[in-house]
Formats: structure tokens, C-alpha cells, sequence
């Protein structure tokens, strides 16, 4: 059994003008397994905010299952959902350290808010103990815990937010671009914390970015969303070393490389994104930023096939070199 | 500088002190750096190194709680840090212009982008009428936004992230401006969105002659598009090089220290060494090296003021007494 299956997941907003539909999420499956970190990347408008609020059940799913620890939590109305005993096991740690942090509340109000708010009788009697030793977990000093979100460096309130959310020891850690607000040298610091993290609590973790380059670094797995679906999966290394999907493509080479002169051959994307109101059941959504369309893909949409070798995924026709692959189930 | 051409901007010695309740912020000491015509400099630090801070001195738009301590900003043969406010009020916009971090922002919420960007070329050009609305359009199609008719009727937040930069950078080359300063203009934007954007700076650098400071801490995005790397910490310039040779070999700890933080294409986390300590606080007494305190080769030799600026090499200064 995964930790989190997610099967057909669709999410559709009403969109302006009435009648239509925005489809910010469209038909995705996929799996998260005990223990591994799997990535999600896609730029901004793909879906890939809709998808987490989706399994953190902050949003009402259109279609589709989410099942974490073989419950079907997609069933419980999101307003429910704080009630359940998955509530704590999935936690959340959110791109902007400041902004996620209440700024009355001290380090260690905001450490024990998730003890006190979901923890069991016993949790809520041990509290201070518990936050030392989840601030310690984060590497946060003690007497930190006494100050503001203010009175902290970047670094040390990311620890903050890192700790709420270990502190109840998640079996699901979302993880929304939990560094692109952070400088370079704490930016590798929280990398390795996270890293460190994972192996010592066993956590899982969805690593949510639009920098293929980081993610690689702490995950097993990669999904790639564009405009609601997902284009390509498969092992993270593979994926960065071989992107078979001509929209991954373009997105590894839009990462800017530190060897000057060195630069890969750039894949520009013309146009823009189409509009993910009622896309055309029928076409790629790609299609018309992609360097590789052709008529075909106007009138058939790549369904997500297997690569001949390996746990690999791609949404093109002309994903795996053409060679005959098949489709998935 | 090689060539004998003369220098754009040639800022020197620049010093900014900001007042606090806390104490005097020596956020800038002498800072100096120069670009040329066409030159693409790149200015990297962490918070608080005073990137932006230098920029805005640049520009005569610090905070009131600022102070120019010291230094000259001679742009054109005239000391911008010495300028009458109307002497700049006739620069800014025509011949120096900048863009910010966060386009939304800084655009005008309640009116419309074409309107903005019209109101800058009536400040500075004599375009009225029909002429005028042309060349707005004629600058929305520039900067690569679609159906730029349609586009310049909508308000800021009618439009992505990546479409408000594109504006906003309309609106900074609307008068062909000879020096654009970019304050992290891609920073939480997509890669794809950020290349794009990226391109079109270089390429009106290019078109125009138009000298470019980008600032970001993003050495990454510095290594691939500039012509000239300026590393700053905590207020001061502790290297400057030609890109290329910064990062093939970085002389100063820091620089050195920068680089191995920042993830490259095959790299391992464990490859990745974080950069110790913290900068310095900079309302307390400071030693001659703001580095001294998180550097691994600090020796006593290092307590002795005044900082140093070596040529290392073509175009290479290191502010360093034990460089690598």
C-alpha cells in the first residue's frame, strides 16, 4: 500500500462568463511511497499549488480518489478533514518562512501551536518538551525560541516553520518551494537539513518547485505538470539526465548553468501557455509552444505512456524516440 | 579598463550610512565598480550585502533615513551623488532607469500598463497623439507581449508575473535609457519565464548599447549573462572580475565560498557547502574585513586597517590580505 495514492484526480473551477471551466487539475495518478520524496515541477498557473491544496484537503476535489494510509480522505469534506486522524499526518512547509509565521506568536508558541491544536492528551501535556526537541531537530537554538518571526534571520524562521511542521512527526511532508525565498548559504543549509530530516524520521516528502536543478538534489522521483496534467515522471536523475518530454526539456534548459560558455542548447518556448479554460479535449495542451509539434498533435492529446525500459512516463507521441511504447493501463 | 574607452558609470568610494533606532547602519564602505557602454555587470551578495542599497544611491532615491557618508557616482562626466534633485529628475527615466523585484508593485495598480508607460515618454519626449499610443505599442510588441492593443488597456493585475517584468522593462527602455538597473528582476519567476526575460535584456543591451547592472543573488544567472561579476558583502566589494575568470578561480574566500553554495548541473547535495556564519552585524565596530569573522584563512594580519584592493589580475581586484 503507498502512503498517498492519488487516482484521476480532477479539479475544476467555475471560470468567469459562467458555464466554463478552468481545469486546473486534470486527470492525475500518481503515488507516494513511505519513506520516498517525490518531486513536482511546473511552472506558475500549471496546477501544481491546486494539486497540493488538493491533498492536504484545503480544496474539494471534482473527481477522482486520494487515498493516504489507505483511508479515502478525498471523500471527507475539506472543513471535516481537521477532525480526522490524517489531519496530523500530513504537514506543510511554505515558501515564504515570514509570511506563514504569525508574527505575535514566538518561536515556541508557533512550534507547540500544532500540539496543542492536534495532539493527543499526552502531546499536549509534554509541550515544552516536545518543542525543545523539535527545535533541535532544526538545529534552532534554544534561546531562540523565546523571539518573534522579526527578531530571526531567514534561515532561522524557515527552521520555525520546519519545525511546526516535524513536530507532530507527519508521515507526509508538502514541501512548497521551501527555499527560493532564502539566500544561497541558507538555502544549502535548509537543503541539508531537509535531507537529514527525512532519513532520521522516515518522513515522505512532496518537494514542490519550479527549479528542476534543486529538486533533483532531494528527490527520488520527479512529476512534471504543465497546464493541469502531468507530462513526464520517472526517477529525478533520469528525468534531469535524459528529459524525454519536449516541455521538461525546455524547462532543464531554462535552468541557468554556473559554467559560462558552457551553456546547453537552449529550447525557447514560443507563444503562451494555452488557456486552461476548456482546453480542447483533443490536443496536446503543449502544442503551439512546442518546438516538435505537427498536426497530429492538433487532433489527438498524448495520453501519459510507459518508456520501453525503465519507470519512466511521458505525455508525447514523441516521447522514447518513437520507439513503439505502450500504454499504460 | 582595457580599450581606453571611458567608463559609463564609474562609481567610487561609495559610503551610505542609514539611521536607526538601533544605531548608525553602515550599510555601503567605499564601494567601486565601473561599466562601459553595453557592458552586462552583474552585482551578487546575500541580504544585506547592499546591492540594492547601491543601486538606489545611484539613482538619488534612498530612503530619507540614508545618508551618502562619502564617494562619487560620475555617470557622463556629472556626479550623480552631487546632483541637483532636478538634474536627476531629468536622468532618471531618459538616460538611467530601473526595474524592480516585484513588477506588481511597482507598477501603478489603478492604471491601466499603456497609460504608465505613455506617461513616461510624454515626460521625456516630445510624442503626443496618435504618435504616442504607436510607440507604446510599438514597446509592448518589444518586450514580446502578445496583442499588445488588448494588453495595454489592462490593469497590472489583469496580467501574469512574468507579463507585469515585461512592462515594466517597457516602461524602463522606453526612452532608450544608456544604463538599466535590474534589481532582481526574475526572482520568483519561472525558469522558463526567467530565461525569456533575461534573453530580452541582453538583447536590448545589445540593439541599444545599453549598459546593464544586474543584480541577484543568483550567481547562476550571473555566470551565464554578464560581462563582469562584482561580489558584495556586507557593504563592501570583496571581488570584481570578468566573469570567466571570477569563477575559474575566485581569489576571495567568499567568492570561493559562494560558488560551492550554488547547485550546479550533475552536482550532489553533499557536493553543496553551505557558507558559515552569518554577515555581520553592521551597527556594531567592524574589523577592516566584514568577512574576518566567518573566513576559514582569517589570520592577525587581517586586523590591520585599511582593507585592501589588490590587482590579481586583467581587470581582477580582490579585497582580500590572504587571497586564495
Amino acid at each position: 500500500m503507498s502512503l498517498l495514492d492519488v487516482r484521476s484526480l480532477t479539479k475544476r473551477f467555475p471560470a468567469r462568463g459562467g458555464g466554463r471551466w478552468l481545469h486546473a487539475v486534470d486527470d492525475v495518478t500518481f503515488a507516494i511511497e513511505a519513506g520516498e520524496s517525490v518531486g513536482l515541477v511546473g511552472e506558475s498557473g500549471c496546477g501544481k499549488s491546486t494539486l497540493v491544496r488538493l491533498v492536504t484537503r484545503l480544496l474539494e476535489p471534482t473527481d477522482g480518489r486520494i487515498l493516504f494510509e489507505g483511508h479515502d480522505v478525498g471523500a471527507i469534506p475539506a472543513a471535516r478533514f481537521t477532525h480526522t486522524a490524517a489531519r496530523r499526518r500530513i504537514q506543510m512547509v511554505f515558501q515564504d518562512p515570514l509570511d506563514s509565521l504569525n508574527p505575535r506568536f514566538t518561536a515556541f508558541d508557533t512550534i507547540a501551536e500544532p500540539l496543542r491544536r492536534l495532539g493527543t492528551a499526552d502531546e499536549r501535556t509534554g509541550v515544552t518538551a516536545r518543542v525543545a526537541e523539535a527545535a533541535e531537530l532544526v538545529g534552532l537554538p534554544r534561546a531562540l525560541l523565546g523571539r518573534f518571526p522579526h527578531q530571526l534571520s531567514g534561515g532561522q524562521q524557515q527552521r520555525v516553520g520546519i519545525a511546526r511542521a516535524v513536530v507532530l512527526r507527519p508521515a507526509l511532508l508538502v514541501l512548497d518551494e521551501p527555499t527560493s525565498a532564502l539566500d544561497v548559504s541558507v538555502q544549502t543549509v535548509v537543503l541539508h537539513l531537509l535531507a537529514e530530516l527525512r532519513q532520521r524520521l522516515g518522513m515522505s516528502y512532496l518537494f514542490v518547485s519550479h527549479d528542476l536543478n534543486l529538486v533533483r538534489l532531494l528527490t527520488d522521483r520527479v512529476l512534471v505538470m504543465y497546464l493541469g496534467r502531468i507530462v513526464e515522471t520517472g526517477a529525478s536523475q533520469d528525468v534531469f539526465d535524459r528529459p524525454a518530454h519536449p516541455y521538461t526539456r525546455a524547462l532543464m534548459s531554462a535552468v541557468p548553468a554556473l559554467e559560462p560558455g558552457e551553456r546547453r542548447m537552449r529550447v525557447r518556448l514560443a507563444g503562451e501557455p494555452r488557456s486552461p479554460i476548456d482546453p480542447a479535449p483533443d490536443a496536446c495542451r503543449f502544442h503551439g509552444r512546442c518546438p516538435d509539434g505537427v498536426e497530429r498533435c492538433t487532433r489527438e492529446a498524448p495520453a501519459l505512456r510507459q518508456a520501453p525500459e525503465g519507470d519512466r512516463r511521458a505525455a508525447c507521441h514523441f516521447a522514447f524516440d518513437g520507439a513503439a511504447a505502450l500504454p499504460t493501463g | 579598463m582595457s580599450g581606453g574607452e571611458v567608463d559609463l558609470l564609474a562609481v567610487e568610494d561609495l559610503s551610505v550610512e542609514f539611521r536607526t533606532r538601533d544605531g548608525v547602519v553602515r550599510a555601503l564602505d567605499r564601494v567601486g565598480f565601473a561599466l562601459r557602454r553595453g557592458e552586462t555587470v552583474g552585482v551578487v551578495g546575500e541580504s544585506g550585502s547592499g546591492k540594492s542599497v547601491t543601486a538606489l544611491a545611484i539613482l538619488g532615491i534612498l530612503p530619507p533615513s540614508a545618508r551618502v557618508t562619502g564617494g562619487r557616482a560620475v555617470f557622463g562626466g556629472l556626479d550623480l551623488l552631487a546632483a541637483s534633485p532636478r538634474q536627476l529628475l531629468e536622468y532618471r527615466g531618459r538616460e538611467l532607469a530601473m526595474i524592480f523585484q516585484n513588477p506588481r508593485a511597482a507598477l501603478n495598480p489603478i492604471r491601466p500598463v499603456g497609460r504608465q508607460i505613455a506617461d513616461v515618454l510624454r515626460r521625456h519626449t516630445t510624442l503626443r497623439g496618435a504618435r504616442l499610443d504607436a510607440r507604446v505599442l510599438e514597446l509592448l510588441a518589444r518586450v514580446q507581449i502578445a496583442d499588445p492593443a488588448r494588453r495595454a488597456r489592462a490593469y497590472p493585475f489583469e496580467l501574469s508575473g512574468g507579463m507585469c517584468q515585461r512592462v515594466m522593462i517597457a516602461l524602463a527602455v522606453a526612452c532608450a535609457p544608456a544604463l538599466l538597473i535590474a534589481d532582481e528582476p526574475t526572482t520568483g519567476i519561472d525558469v522558463t519565464t526567467q530565461a525569456g526575460i533575461l534573453d530580452l535584456l541582453g538583447e536590448l543591451a545589445r540593439d541599444q548599447r545599453m549598459a546593464t547592472i544586474l543584480i541577484t543573488h543568483d550567481l547562476a544567472v550571473v555566470a551565464e549573462r554578464c560581462d563582469r561579476i562584482v561580489v558584495m558583502h556586507a557593504g563592501h566589494v570583496v571581488e570584481t572580475a570578468p566573469a570567466r575568470a571570477l569563477l575559474a578561480r575566485p581569489r576571495h574566500p567568499y567568492t570561493a565560498r559562494l560558488i560551492a553554495s550554488t547547485p550546479r548541473a550533475g552536482a550532489k547535495l553533499a557536493d553543496l557547502a553551505p557558507i558559515p556564519g552569518a554577515t555581520p552585524d553592521l551597527r556594531a565596530p567592524l574589523p577592516p574585513c566584514r568577512y574576518r569573522g566567518r573566513c576559514e584563512r582569517a589570520a592577525d594580519l587581517c586586523d590591520e586597517p585599511p582593507l585592501p584592493r589588490a590587482e590579481v589580475g586583467a581587470g581582477h581586484l580582490v579585497a582580500c590580505r590572504r587571497p586564495l
